[in-house]
């Protein structure tokens, strides 16, 4: 009667307990794994934050030359009414020059080349540049008008971006993101 | 932890050096597959179990909950709502944890009846016992300040009324109770402490729950002969043999669980408490969660001044005092026969009082007016008599019936009677 | 077995000892008992395991909720853009809350102004505070009805608070906002005292009358699918809608159930025999 004896042997019956073992622990493992889904499902964005996905800007007060910067997404957008020399300074620029040559805009390819066209809000409002006001080294927001080139400096590791918020000089990776966004209308701008 | 030698082997390299530097692995098998529990254990024995898996299980979700839960009397409504409304999975998470409380008690309650049963708080095991007392006044406590924090109606007067138990003590009763509160009525400093006091309380509950494990594996399960294990084929390896009970126990568990989350999520709750706290206004009956209500209704029982003592503080005591002598169980009982199966007074006496209790819940949920007090204060009568009466006096004069010699002749006259008998014991010793 | 049993009958004559107390006591008209009638048990598409709401029922409900019980009532835990869960697009949505204005602000200038409310914002208030609601309605604020269909349950009682488990009757509030606002218009019973600026409504739950005028009347809101214009139609419409409000989610728990429950049925069986094959092995 101890533990280990006395085990009727079945030459089917080994095979049908191997399965019926696997069996359970599969279902087991299955289970606990879609019991463990709830718990990571509730850390992604709740509903009332993904509400917020997309914002509109009235624009018409901004003047050439002034900025706007707006919350989205709980980060900084910068909105600039870009000046002429800004535009043309950014225009200069040889495209071998740029440290990414990517437009880093995605309402645009994702290899197009980082034009200031390709920067700006597209032909006929070539002044407009809207951009996520993150720097691309580590998520600090630049200052604007500052720096070697005219453009931003982030004062946390020393990047210098362009006028058309690209980068030129420091840590930063890659040109300041532009995020989706349109014109709905002449004055009005819709991010996201 | 289980005091006889270990036999445990290390397999492979790794196991080895694991094993002279931290023998974590060994303390495991020793504790959770070697060890020896009693073969004739029923499905009562697997609550221990069961209770663990809803310890992890409100830890776990409270945690989460906590991720997305606010605080301050002016935000944790609306962010309950948005756990159950805009969090994803919320809803889920939520009613988990709301109904899992109430399993929790479900499972502590049978748990502790079974103790009850069997006499399992009988020496060597008093200690054991009063670990489990511990873990249940804590769970009480959890469970309480747990209710306060989705601040509706019932969570704010809830509070109001239980540390307003705190005031009938005399002399310092209202400094107590402005202690407890942080002010003169519940409000944003109560909900903070209570929510700090809420994630607080689970983990001691998890530092006691070790000990109680721990007290258990050196003096080994009690079983339903009440009889000690004498003899090697009186036990089974605790895996696979109980853990797959555990298992199946804790399916059948869970099913009935997922049945009140998912189908009847607010059957164990109060309406009242999806309408936001207001200090003003009084809902007309404050009832507390279903667990406590036994409890509710021996403080509303005592009506009357008795010498000193007047009804306010008498209700407050006997409340008390019915956890309180929960404690003092294992000295209460003079039987020398261990489990209720061989006492037949005893076992229609402990039937009562599971009736008894049940039937106090339900005095709890009325209001205290007419006859209900009357039959509250029968109850509550009963409900001590039985152990400060009964218990001391039933093992002094009942005779019990004829205890087996060991554990596997209880099992082989077990089998004989249901189904043919297999094979004689092997040996005596 | 036979001691189970015992207890049982112990438990069930102290029962129906304090039942019928209960009962003696009521008849002497002691403290009275509100409601003076229990809610009317309805039938609803989303009570039972398998419940789904009625897209249609919802969307006149809703209708309702806003030209008749928004006037009064606030809806603050509703954001625009769960209207979608009652079938509108996108766009719909959009509309909807193009016609509400709501607050926002500060400005530049640092004034808060309103400007129409997008799918994100939530259902703007009928008063500005409690105080507001309370002094605009004889004293009485109306309350939010975000929650009502979960915050109002007249007692079921015993025993058949135990039938409910097994019904799985979820639908009390439900059923009290449909017997309420279907329950006005009865002559109230002899020698109860029914105070000025009050309806008498034997269904509410805090007494013989309460403050709000009988707010439904047949015809009031025009429906475009065809159902019928009337109270009873309007009243469970409604209360359909506040089901909804209070719990958007109540399809989702539902049908997760069922995966569950069918999920540990199986994995109950296979590990039951799993656990026969071990316990075998052992004589």
């Amino acid at each position: 009667m101890s533990a280990t004896d006395s085990t009727e042997h079945h030459p089917t019956g080994h095979t049908r307990r191997d399965f019926l073992y696997v069996a359970t622990g599969v279902a087991g493992a299955v289970g606990a794994a879609a019991a463990v889904w709830p718990f990571i499902d509730q850390m992604r964005p709740d509903a009332s934050t993904r509400a917020l996905a997309s914002i509109q800007v009235d624009v018409s007060a901004v003047e050439p030359g002034m900025s706007l910067t707006v919350k989205w997404r709980g980060r900084p957008v910068f909105i600039r009414n870009r000046t002429e020399q800004e535009i043309a300074a950014a225009n200069e620029v040889p495209l071998d020059q740029l440290k990414d040559p990517i437009a880093r805009n995605e309402n645009l390819p994702a290899d197009e080349p980082a034009t200031d066209l390709a920067r700006s809000a597209g032909e006929g409002r070539e002044n407009w540049l809207v951009m996520l006001g993150v720097c691309t080294h580590l998520g600090c927001v630049p200052l604007g008008q500052a720096g070697d080139f005219g453009g931003w400096f982030c004062p946390c590791h020393g990047s210098h971006y362009d006028t058309a918020g690209r980068i030129r000089r420091g840590p930063a990776p890659e040109n300041m993101l532009i995020p989706t966004y349109a014109f709905v209308s002449d004055t009005v701008i819709e991010i996201g | 932890m289980s005091g006889g030698h270990s036999t445990y082997t290390p397999k492979s390299g790794l196991g080895r050096w694991m094993d002279a530097r931290l023998p974590l692995p060994r303390l495991l098998y020793d504790s959770f597959v070697a060890y020896p529990v009693p073969r004739n254990l029923n499905y009562a024995y697997t609550f221990g179990g069961i209770l663990t898996l809803m310890l992890a299980l409100q830890i776990v979700t409270g945690v989460v909950l906590a991720m997305h839960y606010a605080p301050n009397t002016e935000l944790a409504f609306v962010s309950v709502e948005k756990i159950m409304r805009d969090v994803n999975s919320g809803w889920l998470l939520r009613y988990l944890h709301a109904n899992g409380a109430s399993f929790f008690f479900v499972a502590v309650y049978v748990h502790i009846f079974r103790g009850l049963y069997y006499g399992s708080y009988k020496a060597p095991r008093e200690l054991l016992w009063i670990l489990g007392c511990i873990i249940y006044l804590l769970m009480m406590a959890t469970a309480f300040m747990g209710y306060v924090l989705p601040w509706g109606q019932m969570s704010f007067w809830g509070a109001t009324v239980i540390t307003g138990f705190f005031t009938a003590i005399p002399l310092v009763g209202d400094w107590i109770q402005q202690l407890l509160l942080g002010g003169f009525a519940v409000d944003n400093p109560t909900l903070n402490r209570f929510f700090s006091l809420h994630y607080l309380l689970p983990f001691m509950i998890a530092g006691v729950v070790v000990l109680h494990i721990w007290a258990l594996h050196v003096t080994g399960q009690t079983n339903p002969t009440g009889i000690e294990v004498k003899q090697k084929t009186d036990t089974v390896a605790f895996t696979p043999y109980a853990t797959i009970k555990d298992g199946f126990a804790m399916i059948l568990f869970l099913l009935v669980f997922a049945y009140f989350v998912f189908y009847i999520p607010g059957f164990l709750g109060h309406a009242d408490n999806s309408i936001e706290a207001n200090p003003l206004k009084t809902p007309a009956h404050i009832v507390p969660e279903w667990y406590f209500l036994p409890f509710y209704a021996i403080l509303r029982a005592i009506t009357f001044n008795i010498g000193p003592i007047d009804s306010k503080l008498g209700g407050v005591l006997a409340m008390f005092g019915s956890i309180a002598v929960l404690f003092v169980v294992p000295w209460l009982d003079t039987s020398k026969v261990r489990s209720a199966a061989y006492r037949p007074w005893y076992k229609l006496f402990f039937w009562l009082f599971v009736a008894n209790a049940i039937f106090l819940g339900w005095l709890g949920s009325r209001p205290a007016e007419g006859v209900y007090v009357a039959l509250a204060q029968a109850s509550t009568f009963y409900y001590f008599a039985f152990f400060l009466i009964l218990m001391p006096l039933l093992g002094l004069i009942e005779t019990p019936r004829r205890l087996p010699n060991s554990i596997t002749e209880a099992v082989l006259e077990k089998n004989k009677a249901g189904a043919p008998a297999l094979a004689q014991p092997a040996g005596e010793r | 077995m036979k001691m189970v049993l015992r207890a049982l009958t112990a438990f069930g004559l102290g029962l129906s000892l304090a039942g019928s107390a209960a009962a003696q006591e009521h008849e002497e008209g002691g403290t009275p008992h509100y409601p003076l009638k229990k809610p009317v048990e309805q039938n609803w598409t989303f009570d039972g395991p398998l419940g789904t709401f009625d897209r249609g029922q919802l969307q006149r409900g809703f209708k309702v909720y806003r030209e008749v019980c928004s006037s009064c009532h606030s809806l603050d835990l509703i954001a625009f853009r769960n209207l979608q869960d009652l079938g509108y697009s996108e766009e719909q949505v959009r509309a909807i809350a193009a016609e509400y204005e709501v607050q926002d602000g500060p400005n530049e200038a640092g004034d808060m102004f309103t400007r129409p409310a997008t799918p994100s914002d939530y259902f703007p208030a009928p008063f500005a505070n409690p105080e507001q609601a309370a002094a605009s309605n004889n004293g009485a604020a109306p309350p939010d009805l975000s929650l009502m269909a979960k915050a109002r349950a007249v007692e079921r009682g015993f025993p058949t608070f135990v039938f409910d488990v097994f019904t799985q009757y979820a639908e009390g509030g439900v059923d009290y906002v449909y017997s309420l606002l279907t329950g006005y218009g009865e002559e109230p019973p002899h020698g109860v005292e029914i105070p000025e600026g009050t309806y008498y409504n034997p269904y509410f739950i805090s007494g013989p009358a309460l403050a709000m005028a009988p707010p439904l009347s047949d015809g009031q809101v025009t429906y475009d699918d065809g159902a019928p214009q009337t109270v009873d139609q309007y009243a469970r419409d409604v209360s359909a809608f506040l089901a909804w409000a209070a719990e958007p989610h109540m399809e989702a728990r539902k049908q997760t159930g069922f995966t569950v429950m069918i999920f540990l049925v199986l994995f109950g069986g296979l590990v039951y025999l799993t656990k026969r094959k071990i316990w075998a092995e052992l004589h």
